[in-house]
């Protein structure tokens, strides 16, 4: 076991508490930087499907991790952030720029529609964030000048400073372009975890009555979950457009929504390494799948819905016996190993609690 | 002029009238306590004054301002902190988390440079830990200071959320049954504190609270309440001897 | 003529998703929580009664096989109380919202192992049969649907205002401990409201079914029956009948009077209109948290 002697206020604030985590998260980065030495192309492209997914994990873990509101639309904005992106770079604007720019725009449509949605508590919210999910494949059909409607588009050409990144043809390029991203997405989450505006995100979750009385304006702070939250979604989705080579009304459907809320269940909410966790989940949940499909059945035998349906499964026995999911589980585990022998088995025992109406809320 | 003054406010739900035309004045540096029957309106009065309820008709000023023209969540600008009944803490975060969140209001940083954590993001920060150290201190809460108030005791969790009032750095605490659910040695404590704050900070109080002995030994006057309307008003000793107190707590011919 | 051909199939389709949103409410009304996958059970409500009933597969007369395929179906709810929802005794809502999405999927995935994806009708006697009032033609299964719902609704509305149990779900839903110092036994008030839901949704699956073809994918109809649920406000079981008949008419009308685009994004755009005005439904029952 590690024992923290803090010398100042400043150990609390910087990002890495001691010089062990330094150097275990330095030892990850180095791994992520050398990973296309050591494994060939096909498996680059699966790490770069994990990436995006846990990019967009971050996003929903901020606005439902963090803020606590439940929110089964974030496709949608994959999508405003996948087509804002092609539009804006078929309008001539370079990536460097309208890639981030597509993401504040995402964060604005975010924060615009986030407006009304802040009347709603829980579950109308979850609704009004599932109407949303459905309207956003109709809206973009109705908008077929931009969006190229039922046809769909193909992601515009990504060129930094003359380099060119392609998906497809280079994998490694565009797997590096990810890795930054990535690490943008999550350097400002953290930023935002220890600072005001993050410990008032879960003072709504927490207690909206008494993050009032601390003077944390509700409405204001949902809104900047949520635009905050859409920009990251939207990067997601810009880079989910340049993974899958082309998109359509059908892309950012209500199932992907699903899958984005399930995956950070599973990974564990409220904390970052959860989003990381359920996306290597989600990512390779599929060729775990058909690994074990073909052993069983035959590989050429196709089963609709397997996949959502296992996925289902393990989320339902997540949230049974493991509500804190991967990192959870993870926590306990590394605090076994530190504690070794003296680990008990009733440290984590959560506290029982009783349900009170949300009606007199 | 009163630090807190409220005029003839009355505040009914439904056919109920929960606040019945109470006038009540806090002068500044003194300990004013509320007692009453359940259901007399003390929470409720706290609850009109942190505006969440809207009266009726009347009036509350504050340090000269007019409290009605505040949203709820301005009211912790003005310099308004208080404490739950029931406790209301953050129970996902620590100790520290949740005092620094008392600090909410004096933040200066945007959105922005939170986001890139700028060199002033950090200066601030460290300005409020110092601010919320000192308040640890005061309140003994060291060993509890990373600690998830999930997990925490009960008369833990009362004293946090005292910390948390504290560390907005209040000019008038409003503390709801402080000694509630407290031991004998929690609620000495409590005393104490209460003590403290009003003559080390300088900080007025307003408290609700049964236990008549953490009433009298820290107040410096005492208002009763029935029914919404004010009962008596006057020291400690002065209105636990007013035989209409007495008729209110101990039922008709007792006197 | 033609509008109100098109008035009375919308009303029979908005019985159908008011029967859902019936079982929704119920959920809501005794544990503050959504199943989401009251759509699902609906079609595992009318695949249950195609295989007691069909001729292919165990072919038991249909009076016999709905009131089974109701009993199964109360009892899958009472023991998914048991053995799932009981364990999240006391967590938020939002565990159960997913759960019960996840829940979705694996029914869906089960019903489609065992009965295929192929669309499949149910034999059933109320699918015979028209009737025609003064030239307005109703199918024998549109008019079983709208007396159903209504006789369903007013039925679980007495109870709910009159008996006792149904008295003790409403405290139980609202304050569990109170509930329990009051001695109601609130985990099993809440299994035999799950096994109530479960029984309302094979209601409205033999009903679904016996109005068209029925495949795994049909409980995503449970989406639509959201917005009914929502338009009525969450707790109120008229309200739900209500909402349920207001999105049942205005599909068909939009389909009838807007641009293809438009049409079906009707009732979504007039969930996300409640929502933003009325927040608690056109019924709603909301009051304020007490500190």
């Amino acid at each position: 076991m590690r024992v923290l002697f803090k010398t100042s206020y400043n150990d609390d604030i910087r990002l890495f508490p001691d010089r062990w985590t330094l150097a275990v998260y330095a030892a990850l980065l180095a791994l992520a930087v050398l990973l296309p030495v050591l494994l060939d192309e096909f498996y680059i492209g699966e790490v770069t499907n994990v990436l995006i997914w846990a990019i967009a994990g971050l996003g929903l873990m901020l606005l439902t991790g963090q803020t606590g509101q439940v929110s089964l639309g974030h496709a949608a904005f994959l999508a405003i952030g996948c087509y804002t992106n092609t539009i804006l770079i078929e309008a001539g604007l370079p990536f460097i720029v309208a890639f981030p720019l597509a993401g504040v725009i995402t964060g604005v449509v975010g924060a615009i529609i986030a407006i009304p949605a802040l009347r709603l508590h829980g579950i109308y919210l979850a609704i009004a964030t599932i109407a949303l999910s459905i309207l956003a494949d109709d809206i973009i059909v109705l908008l077929d000048p931009w969006t190229g409607g039922v046809s769909g588009k193909f992601p515009a050409v990504i060129t930094i400073f003359g380099l060119e990144i392609e998906r497809w043809t280079m994998p490694v390029r565009f797997y590096y372009l990810v890795l930054v991203v990535t690490m943008i997405c999550t350097l400002f989450y953290r930023n935002l975890l220890r600072a005001p505006l993050g410990r008032a995100f879960a003072a709504v979750r927490d207690s909206e009555i008494s993050a009032t009385a601390m003077g944390v304006h509700i409405a204001r702070t949902k809104v900047k979950a949520f635009g905050l939250s859409c920009m990251i979604t939207g990067w997601a989705g810009a880079l989910m457009g340049y993974y899958a080579g082309a998109f359509n009304n059908e892309t950012f459907s209500l199932v992907i929504s699903i899958t984005l809320l399930m995956m950070i269940v599973i990974g564990g909410l409220g904390s970052i390494h959860g989003a990381f966790f359920g996306a290597v989940v989600v990512a390779f949940l599929p060729q775990v799948l058909s690994i074990a499909k073909g052993a069983m059945i035959g590989g050429s035998v196709a089963i609709p819905g397997l996949e959502t349906g296992v996925f289902g499964l393990i989320l339902i026995l997540f949230i049974l016996f493991e509500p804190m999911g991967l990192y959870g589980r993870w926590l306990k585990i590394r605090t076994w190993f530190e504690l070794f022998p003296f680990a008990r088995k009733d440290m984590f025992r959560r506290q029982k609690s009783y349900l009170k109406t949300e009606r007199l809320r | 002029m009163s630090l807190l003054e409220i005029k003839e406010a009355t505040l009914k739900f439904g056919g109920v009238v929960a606040v019945n035309n109470l006038s009540l004045s806090v002068e500044e540096g003194e300990v004013y306590a509320i007692v009453g029957p359940n259901g007399a309106g003390k929470s409720t009065v706290f609850n009109l004054i942190s505006r969440f309820y809207q009266p009726f008709s009347g009036s509350i000023t504050f340090d000269g301002q007019n409290l009605l023209d505040r949203a709820p969540d301005q009211v912790a600008d003005l310099g308004i902190a208080r404490t739950f009944q029931n406790i209301e803490l953050f129970d996902h975060a620590t100790v520290l988390q949740n005092l620094l969140v008392g600090r909410h209001r004096h933040r200066k940083t945007s959105l922005v440079e939170e986001l890139f954590f700028a060199p002033r993001v950090r200066r601030e920060e460290i300005a409020h830990r110092e601010v919320v150290e000192e308040v640890i201190d005061f309140l003994d809460l060291q060993p509890y200071r990373d600690k998830m108030i999930a997990g925490l005791p009960y008369g833990v969790r009362k004293v946090v959320e005292l910390g948390r009032a504290l560390a907005t750095g209040p000019k008038l605490l409003l503390l709801d049954e402080p000694a509630s659910g407290l031991s004998v040695e929690e609620t000495q404590d409590m005393r104490w504190w209460i003590d403290d704050i009003r003559k080390q900070m300088g900080i007025t109080v307003l408290m609700v609270e049964h236990d008549m002995g953490l009433v009298s030994s820290v107040s410096d006057r005492v208002l009763a309440l029935a029914d919404g309307a004010k009962l008596a008003e006057g020291t400690p000793a002065e209105v636990q001897a007013d035989p209409a107190v007495i008729e209110a707590y101990l039922g008709v011919g007792a006197v | 003529m033609e509008v109100l051909q098109l008035l009375v199939s919308g009303l029979a389709n908005g019985c159908v998703y008011g029967l859902i949103a019936l079982g929704f409410v119920l959920i809501y009304k005794a544990t503050e929580a959504v199943n989401f996958a009251q759509g699902d059970f609906m079609m595992l409500g009318a695949f249950v009664t195609l295989g007691l009933t069909n001729a292919e597969h165990m072919d038991l007369p249909f009076w016999v096989a709905a009131p089974l395929a109701i009993l199964v179906m109360a009892a899958l709810g009472y023991l998914l109380d048991f053995f799932v929802l009981r364990r999240l005794f006391g967590q938020s809502q939002t565990a159960v919202v997913i759960l019960t999405i996840a829940l979705g999927f694996v029914i869906r995935f089960v019903a489609g192992v065992i009965w295929g994806h192929e669309p499949q009708t149910l034999e059933s006697p109320l699918s015979i049969g028209d009737i025609n009032i003064g030239g307005v033609v109703l199918g024998m299964a549109d008019v079983a649907v709208i007396v159903v719902t209504v006789l369903l609704t007013l039925f679980l509305f007495q109870f709910f205002q009159r008996t006792k149990l149904g008295l003790a779900m409403q405290a139980a839903s609202q304050n569990q401990m109170a509930a329990y110092y009051m001695g109601i036994p609130v985990k099993r008030v809440q299994g035999l409201i799950w096994g109530l839901s479960g029984a309302t949704a094979a209601i409205a699956g033999i009903l679904f079914a016996s109005k068209g073809a029925i495949d795994p994918n049909a409980g995503l109809l449970g989406i639509k029956a959201f917005a009914a649920a929502v338009i009525g406000g969450f707790g109120s079981l008229p309200g739900a009948l209500v909402g349920g008949l207001i999105v049942g008419v205005i599909e068909p009308f939009a389909s009838r009077y807007f641009a293809a685009g438009y049409s079906q994004i009707a009732p979504y755009v007039l969930l996300l209109l409640v929502l933003v005005f009325r927040p608690n439904g056109l019924f709603s029952q909301v009051r304020v948290k007490k500190v």
